[in-house]
């Protein structure tokens, strides 16, 4: 039963960050109806923004604005600068710019700070309180959680509260129709780019630390294991991906726990054929299906 | 027949080219025609039925295994492949019936979980697939080849056994079917196409030339292990169909000679630069990487149908205008 | 046209098999890659993608040492060249490298191939060409096969050995704890289990837990640790591994002493990784055979710091770095016996031969009968945030030998630090 308790805080703390990550996937897609397969590597092209800044400061929280910013101005620069100018016609053409762009920033984030993996601080600690003998939760964990509610809650502010959240919905959905109207249709994807960008910033600042270090290839695990998160709640709900995440979370640690490490890429694959298998489109996915 | 002779004269072609290539080269010419397998495969499945698969890797390792257990029990190259594409077929009909359930992006993913959860079943189950180290392939290399030569050679002459089947089908009635599944399935269901069974069928056909793929992998490598599939092989056999150009098969052909061919140019390339040590060990690797990836956006900005969808369009160019 | 074409072809042809099947040397043995003013040899390394952090360092280390002998005047004359190839870590790219090494770079010999699974898969390819396969950078067993593959030789203490020194550690100076292994999983893992088993018998251990690099949470291995009571945790783990297993430990509020394969055991990397976290390190015991690069005191690390310094200087010189320029100073040492008409039937006889001294503290184990690399270890421990060494030597072997103390002293770097 201890060991029920500490796998399933353990799976909810891990849950949380993909879940985070799983959200600036939804933000992307719901915004360009593309998978942004850059997410991963453009969100620690971001976490190095913030490990300099945080070098030279010495304040994490600098350094976490630092991120959040660069973020949102990467979003900007590779949907201004590339993603515009790659046809639209053919959804594929995207996601091979994408996987163009994965190899160039993780070169140069090579190039530019080495192989080595880098520590990254947490402004909280990390040390799991006692309870009954089981370490549970840390303060940082409870931070990870509050910051992914805070993102869903200014996303469904946004989304549902704020006509620029409606326009760029409508701008995703029907462009055509939403450029009639009056809508600045590539204002709108440049927005939704910055935002996915900016969530996902941030969700590599929460993620990184509980893992290995700061090194171009901190997310590409993050990003596989958050996409099946995205794609287990449904691509386009923000609670899915939360949903979604906390549920992989849960699934993995327990799988490792029980079964071993080596097993936890087959559940993640089971978990997800199982929902898909009985939902296709996710489990928050709308009621009418819509072909993609 | 204009297929037939094709396929005569890309063989005749292999087998003078092979006699004119150094052993590297041919080795090269040979892990060409075990990606043209794959990516002839993929092509099928996304460029003519519309389907997406992130997890062909996975499904060349499921190939390049069947080929590495076959030679340790009866050492017959010839059936071995055969079984490794027997294999691959039923692996392949069991996740195209879940695939054909699914569109997009949430094809993307489960597939993109599958080409994670095969390599980690060789750890899972070490004491059959030795975990990280992987398996041997016996090989009994005939005495009058070379063996690159023959490698080469039975690669090469797979793929284009490959080539023409898949041109035939391209061509047939299931072809058809494919296209019209792809490009709007209410269209196709309402004229009579079952769109399920289509797909299926094409990601079935599709898994068997991947299988077959691996299994030249494994062929040519002598050794199977699962770090020789990883994601990444999925995802770089997308990008060699789309650079090459989803429209055709000659697309395919593009993309696994630039799977090959574009590294080492770029190593080539950078190989002659003189730099400072500590340069040296943070570009060595990182450079050529990069090249590749601006390389990568820069074809898909500037020829959106890939590789083959610019050649014909200068092609036609060169017919429009024949007097400049 | 067309025929001329293919009578240039046809000539072209020619000339490609015939300077292609010729071996310089004649009938004396092969001599490929050797000319009267150069050596080529070869590598495969992971210098991109997530294993390159810390193994990317080890060949401009290698590299930086045979500038230094180059700069020297070479070996016999001859000026090394070495050519380091990217393979990512990915058994396929190993393949396609090793190839364009051999039968296109035409390289003498492959020096100090990095990885298991990577280097497992070119063994058959290099045995068909007759390639030297020299000091293969892993602990596997897998090397010393001297029936199988002749042409392979080992360098790393094999993690069996490692095991049983560990294990023989434990035993003598923690006697009654309760032991626990945490290894990665695959042979790595598996041989040190075996090792450690060895000596302390197979049910000492009472918790055995494994990881896959592909997964880093490790929470759920050392809760189960901390939940059986484990007192002392073997480690098989690589450097990231160590780093996330002690933080992750560290959070649990469990405090094993740590007990850590050579592999993951550099006190630099560790540091580096973790930070501000790197105290936890404090008291990690480790082994190695080579010199700590902290120690300036040990003559060989005195003398490698200089040719670092001079040939690699922005590289930090750390555990790795020492392990390159050791690879570097044996292979030198290993072409000084040769002699001057290199073969690689000479190069592999003078290897058998052995005799070798330098900079290791345990002997090398080559002979006829024996391709493994160094046969021991010396302990390590952190303290006051520096790794020294401690106690004897031991050596042993991968089966059921003793462990024993290895008295032998190392000799000091000759001048110049250069065999001759």
């Amino acid at each position: 039963m201890e060991r029920f308790a500490f796998l399933t805080f353990d799976g909810l703390a891990n849950g949380a960050v993909y879940s985070a990550f799983a959200l600036a996937l939804v933000l992307i897609w719901r915004a360009a109806r593309i998978v942004n397969f850059a997410q991963g590597a453009m969100a620690v092209a971001a976490a190095y923004a913030a490990y300099a800044v945080t070098s030279a400061t010495g304040s994490y929280w600098l350094g976490f604005a630092a991120a959040l910013a660069g973020g949102m101005a990467l979003g900007v620069l590779v949907e201004r600068g590339v993603m515009r100018f790659t046809s639209h016609s053919a959804p594929l053409n995207q996601v091979i710019v994408a996987l163009g762009l994965v190899l160039t920033i993780q070169a140069g984030l090579g190039m530019l700070y080495g192989n080595e993996f880098r520590p990254v601080g947490t402004p909280f600690s990390r040390d799991a309180i006692d309870v009954g003998g089981v370490p549970l939760l840390s303060q940082y964990d409870v931070f990870v959680f509050a910051a992914v509610l805070t993102i869903v809650l200014l996303l469904a502010l946004l989304f549902t509260k704020t006509s620029t959240g409606l326009r760029m919905r409508a701008a995703a959905f029907a462009p055509e129709v939403s450029r009639l109207l009056g809508v600045n249709v590539g204002g709108m994807l440049t927005l939704g780019w910055a935002l996915a960008a900016g969530a996902g910033a941030v969700a590599a600042m929460l993620v990184i630390p509980t893992e290995l270090g700061l090194h171009p290839h901190a997310m590409d695990l993050v990003f596989v294991t958050s996409f099946t998160a995205a794609v287990i709640g449904g691509l386009d709900s923000p609670p899915g991906a939360v949903v979604g995440g906390l549920l992989l979370g849960l699934v993995l640690s327990y799988v490792s726990g029980y079964l071993g490490s080596s097993v936890t890429p087959i559940a993640a694959f089971a978990a997800l054929l199982a929902v898909l298998l009985a939902r296709p489109q996710g489990l928050f996915a709308a009621s009418k299906a819509r072909q993609a | 027949m204009r297929t037939l002779l094709w396929s005569v004269a890309a063989a005749a072609g292999l087998v003078a080219a092979t006699a004119m290539l150094d052993p590297f080269r041919n080795y090269q010419l040979a892990t060409i025609a075990a990606y043209l397998c794959a990516t002839a495969g993929l092509t099928v499945l996304t460029g003519l039925n519309g389907q997406l698969s992130l997890g062909h890797g996975a499904l060349m390792a499921i190939g390049a295994y069947t080929v590495a257990f076959a030679q340790k029990s009866w050492d017959s190259l010839y059936l071995s492949l055969a079984l490794a594409v027997v294999v691959t077929t039923v692996a392949g009909a069991v996740v195209g019936l879940a695939a054909a359930r699914l569109r997009g992006p949430y094809l993307a993913g489960a597939t993109l979980a599958l080409a994670i959860a095969v390599p980690s079943i060789t750890i899972t189950f070490q004491s059959v697939f030795n975990s990280e180290q992987g398996l041997p392939v016996f090989l009994t290399p005939p005495r009058t080849l070379d063996i690159e030569r023959w490698q080469a050679l039975v690669a090469g002459g797979a793929a284009v056994l490959v080539m023409w089947l898949l041109a035939n089908l391209s061509r047939s009635h299931l072809g058809r079917r494919m296209r019209a599944v792809r490009d709007n399935e209410v269209a196709a269901s309402l004229t009579g196409v079952a769109v399920s069974r289509t797909q299926v069928l094409a990601f079935v056909i599709s898994s068997a030339c991947a299988g077959l793929g691996g299994a030249l992998m494994a062929f040519l490598a002598q050794s199977v292990s699962p770090g020789a599939f990883p994601l990444t092989l999925s995802l770089f056999l997308l990008m060699a169909v789309v650079i090459g150009g989803l429209g055709s098969l000659a697309g395919a052909l593009w993309g696994a000679v630039l799977l090959v061919a574009l590294p080492d140019v770029i190593h080539s390339l950078t190989e002659g630069m003189v730099l400072k040590p500590a340069m040296a060990s943070r570009l060595e690797g990182n450079l050529p990487l990069a090249i590749f990836g601006v390389t990568l956006i820069i074809v898909m900005l500037a020829a959106p149908g890939g590789l083959q969808g610019l050649f014909s369009r200068l092609l036609k160019r060169g017919h429009h205008a024949p007097n400049s | 046209m067309h025929r001329i074409v293919s009578v240039a072809l046809a000539a072209v042809l020619v000339a490609a098999c015939s300077s292609g099947g010729e071996t310089p040397g004649g009938a004396k043995g092969d001599s490929t890659g050797v000319t009267d003013t150069e050596i080529v040899v070869g590598t495969h390394m992971p210098l991109t993608g997530p294993a390159a952090a810390g193994y990317s360092e080890i060949a401009p280390a290698t590299k930086a040492y045979f500038d230094h002998v180059n700069a020297s005047g070479g070996v016999h004359g001859r000026k090394i060249t070495y050519k380091v190839m990217d393979d990512g870590y990915n058994p396929a790219n190993t393949q396609t490298v090793v190839r364009q090494l051999v039968l296109q770079d035409r390289v003498f010999a492959i020096l100090n191939g990095l990885g298991t699974p990577t280097h497992t898969g070119v063994l058959d390819f290099l045995k068909t060409n007759k390639v030297p396969d020299l000091f293969v950078a892993s602990g596997s067993r897998t090397w010393n096969q001297p029936e199988k593959y002749p042409h392979t030789f080992g360098f790393n203490t094999d993690y069996t050995v490692e095991g049983k020194i560990l294990g023989n550690y434990i035993k003598q100076s923690l006697p009654g704890k309760k032991v626990c292994f945490f290894g990665q999983d695959d042979d790595f893992g598996r041989d040190s289990l075996l090792g450690v088993e060895k000596v302390l018998g197979a049910t000492a251990v009472v918790s055995k837990q494994k990881y896959v690099t592909s997964n880093t949470d490790v929470a759920p291995q050392v809760g189960a640790m901390k939940a059986a009571g484990c007192e002392v945790v073997v480690l098989a783990t690589i450097p990231g591994f160590t780093a996330l297993s002690m933080g992750t430990a560290a959070r649990l509020a469990f405090k094993p002493q740590w007990v850590v394969s050579n592999v993951g055991s550099d006190h630099p990397t560790l540091a580096k990784q973790l930070g501000n976290a790197a105290p936890l390190l404090e008291g990690m015991v480790g082994v190695s055979n080579l010199p700590s690069p902290a120690d300036l005191t040990d003559p060989w690390t005195a003398a490698f710091k200089k040719i670092h310094d001079q040939y690699n200087g922005k590289a930090p010189f750390n555990g790795n770095a020492v392990y390159g320029l050791s690879v570097g100073y044996l292979f030198v040492q290993a072409l000084q016996a040769a002699g001057k008409d290199l073969t690689r039937e000479g190069l592999l006889a003078a290897v058998e031969k052995n005799g070798f001294k330098g900079p290791g503290f345990a002997p090398l184990r080559y002979s006829k009968t024996n391709h493994s690399g160094y046969g021991g270890h010396r302990l390590t421990k952190v303290a006051a945030g520096v790794q020294v060494f401690f106690g004897d030597v031991f050596e042993t072997d991968s089966a059921d030998g003793s462990v024993n103390v290895f008295g032998e002293q190392r000799p000091t770097p000759p001048a110049n630090t250069i065999a001759s």
